[in-house]
């Protein structure tokens, strides 16, 4: 049966198991808006923002592990979705996005509302397809799903022509998909990882070092089967928070610029580093030859790019983390003497390691009368469900929720971690929420970051949709106020955000309620007022305007060169 | 260190701006870049050459290797690569310098393809270095055009890329 393309392309998203898309209407998406109707196993879910929109398909796939999705009209909705297609791309989030283009006849000639789209998301998708005929339409989606969520995930663009959503072709959706030049690596090197074992066992002081390609990669259950069959001690990145219970006695919760002492002494300690989908940003590096510098280092990772990019690599290995993971694991369990002595090995280490976290544990100063961030963070940690997910804005509460909330499970933690983009948390938490009705997502922004996109409201309660969204204000732009402390002689410019926004009434406008605590007193009885309540909230905490984020490496210090303690 | 790197690439729309933005964007060398079609119509090969140390160079093979549309990647070497390049040289040729820029024609086994009484165009083919030689000659006789076509290159022995 012949099909127009509109229809081609949602039967597309059908047949590969789409429940949920997240879109803005416009002059050149209209036809597939119209068909819309016709698929009611698919929901669209209206954000007020291209932006948001794929922030919301962002969050989507993070917590789900599925393939999030997003359409835009051709022009200002293209280019509104950028930021979050960048922002996708930096933590290899799966995603497909499609945009609307003017018809192919009129491509090039400045038409209204036409932008090359193609041209300006080449460098941040993993890759982008312009359709320029129907019949190829059903093969371009396949391959950009495909793509997408397999080896080194990331988002892919299809830009679609109003012409070619019009024309009709045969529909059949291929079975298969054959890209001569993409054929990810999934089993890691048996060679390399005999080697792996064997450097693993001689170690003395070995660190498993984790990034979100831990997550990504669904090994989170190997990771643990690993470190606790050896005992190894395990630091996460940003991004790897989640990977692995921060209830272990041997996890070393977050390392780099806002790392714990003992994960950063450890790191620069150690006589084997196993960095396990990571790619050694300098955020967590801080300067690079001062990085374990006694360390021997092997690099487990999906992309040969991430690999001796900027670090030296004594073992590569390449493929699929959790099945490097499970590899690794059985020819290291097939020498259980080896691992009996090895744990003994380790132990004046793990004493060592342990010596640390006395020594400087992660603490601030509590306090009677003004909110301390941390407590809230900690309070919202004991009074959610342990399956609740967190998305996070940028900056310091961003910061002080990967220090202080403890992750125990993957895909919990949702936050924009490569690119760093504010209004990130309010509508990755909508989509996390999305793809989970009825789990409790909670959004913690800044009060800053939350004004990029908390237009996003009207989503969260026209849909339905019951985000807890606390915001830590602080009126300043936080971060950057702490470098400008720091680093700037006290000069805050433009940082402070003075104007006193009354943010109950804010959530009312949209027909949502809020609360605020301007007290520590305040502070339990308002979260659990606003996770009492039945839809979206917002939850004001009025924090202390001038704490820091510490301990703190400053930009391109070295990891054992911490400020501790204001 | 210069490299050469033969890459085949789909013949789909937009290739070539993505090898180009990816070595802008990562601040990687583009000394030439020449790009034709293949005997396989689906299919153009590029041939670039590139400078960079060891690491660079890696990181310049594995990020071809994964844009989606590059089939394969080469990386030449001196030993294993024939490179060719050819280039058109137009050259001020008047009176007893006309007589000097034959004589060097002549050595290069080079050829005139133009003559007018001021000047005679000419036509080199060889190794790179072959070609800067002739301009280093040419050059104190005045140069008015030069087009280079930037090296193609090939492996040696019996072994064949399809394409
Ligand atoms: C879109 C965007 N613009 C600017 C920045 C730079 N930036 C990083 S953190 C920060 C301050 C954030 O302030 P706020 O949202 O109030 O959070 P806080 O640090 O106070 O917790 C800024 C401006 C950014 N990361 N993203
Ligand atoms: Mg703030």
């Amino acid at each position: 049966m012949k099909l127009a393309g509109a229809r081609i392309l949602l039967e597309c998203l059908k047949q590969e198991g789409v429940d949920t898309v997240f879109g803005y209407p416009g002059g050149t998406v209209i036809n597939i808006y119209d068909e819309l109707y016709s698929f009611p196993d698919i929901r669209h879910i209206l954000p007020r923002h291209e932006q948001a929109g794929v922030h919301a398909a962002d969050g989507y796939a993070r917590a789900s592990g599925k393939v999030g999705v997003a359409i835009a009209t051709s022009g200002p909705g293209a280019t509104n979705t950028v930021t979050g297609i960048a922002t996708a791309y930096m933590d290899s989030i799966p995603l497909v996005v499609i945009t609307g283009q003017v018809p192919t006849a009129l491509i090039g000639n400045d038409a209204f509302q036409e932008v090359d789209i193609i041209g300006i998301t080449r460098p941040c998708t993993k890759h982008n397809f312009l359709v320029k005929n129907v019949r190829e339409l059903a093969g371009i989606v396949k391959k950009a799903f495909y793509i997408a969520r397999t080896g080194r995930p990331g988002p892919v663009l299809i830009d679609l022509p109003k012409d070619v959503q019009v024309a009709v072709a045969e529909f059949r959706y291929p079975e298969k998909v054959d890209l001569r030049g993409y054929k990810p690596t999934i089993e890691g090197h048996p060679k390399q990882i005999e080697k792996a074992a064997a450097m693993l066992l001689a170690a003395k002081k070995p660190v498993i070092y984790v990034g979100g390609g831990t997550i990504l990669g669904n090994a989170a259950a190997e990771l643990r089967e690993l470190a606790e069959t050896l005992h190894a001690p395990v630091t996460t990145t940003l991004m790897g928070l989640g990977a692995f219970p921060e209830d272990s006695p041997l996890s070393l919760g977050l390392l780099g610029m806002h790392g714990t002492y003992y994960a950063n002494m450890a790191v620069t300690n150690c006589d084997l580093l196993v960095a396990v989908g990571a790619r050694f940003d300098d955020r967590v590096t801080g300067k690079i030859a001062a990085f374990a510098p006694h360390a021997k280092i092997i690099h487990v990772d999906v992309d040969p790019t991430s690999i001796k990019k900027n670090v030296r690599v004594d073992l590569p290995i390449v493929g699929m983390v959790n099945d490097v993971l499970s590899q690794l694991l059985k020819v290291i369990e097939d020498r259980g003497d080896a691992v009996e002595s090895f744990r003994t090995a380790v132990k004046p280490w793990l004493a060592e390691i342990d010596g640390w976290k006395a020594r400087h544990p992660l603490t601030f100063v509590e306090s009677s009368k003004v909110i301390k961030p941390q407590a809230v963070i900690r309070k919202l940690r004991e009074l959610s469900r342990p399956d609740a997910i967190i998305a996070t804005d940028v900056g310091q509460h961003q910061m002080w929720t990967a220090q202080y909330f403890s992750f125990t499970r993957p895909r919990t933690l949702l936050s924009s971690g490569g690119l760093g983009t504010m209004g990130y948390g309010l509508p990755a938490a909508m989509g996390a929420q999305a793809a989970f009705p009825e789990r409790q997502v909670i959004a913690i922004c800044g009060d800053g970051g939350f004004q990029m996109n908390l237009q996003e409201i009207a989503t969260l309660v026209q849909n339905r949709l019951p985000v807890k969204i606390c915001i830590m204000n602080n009126n300043y732009l936080g971060m950057v106020r702490q470098w400008q402390e720091l680093f700037f002689g006290k000069r805050y410019s433009q940082t402070v955000l003075d104007l006193p926004i009354d943010f109950v009434k804010l959530a009312e406008a949209f027909g949502a309620v809020g609360f605020v605590a301007a007290k520590p007193s305040e502070v339990e009885e308002t979260i659990r007022k606003g996770f009492a309540a039945p839809g979206p909230v917002i939850m004001e905490f009025k924090i202390a305007r001038e704490e820091k984020v510490l301990p703190m490496v400053p930009a391109g210090a070295s990891l054992d060169e911490m400020v501790l303690a204001s | 260190m210069r490299h050469t790197i033969a890459v085949l690439v789909e013949n789909e729309f937009g290739v070539l701006s993505r090898v180009a933005g990816l070595f802008s964007g990562r601040g990687f060398n583009i000394d030439s870049l020449s790009v034709a079609p293949t005997n396989d119509e689906d299919m153009s090969r590029m041939t670039i050459v590139t400078r960079g140390d060891e690491q660079i160079l890696e990181q310049i093979t594995k990020h071809l290797n994964k844009l989606i549309d590059i089939i394969k990647v080469i990386d030449f070497t001196d030993e294993t690569a024939i490179e060719r390049e050819m280039a058109l040289i137009k050259v001020t040729a008047e009176d007893a310098a006309r007589a000097e820029v034959l004589r060097i024609v002549d050595i290069f086994r080079a050829k005139v393809i133009d003559t007018t009484p001021k000047s005679f165009t000419v036509e080199v083919t060889g190794a790179p270095s072959k070609i800067d030689a002739i301009l280093d000659l040419l050059r104190p006789l005045g140069l008015k055009e030069l087009v280079r076509t930037g090296s193609v290159a090939i492996g040696r022995g019996a072994k064949g890329w399809k394409g």
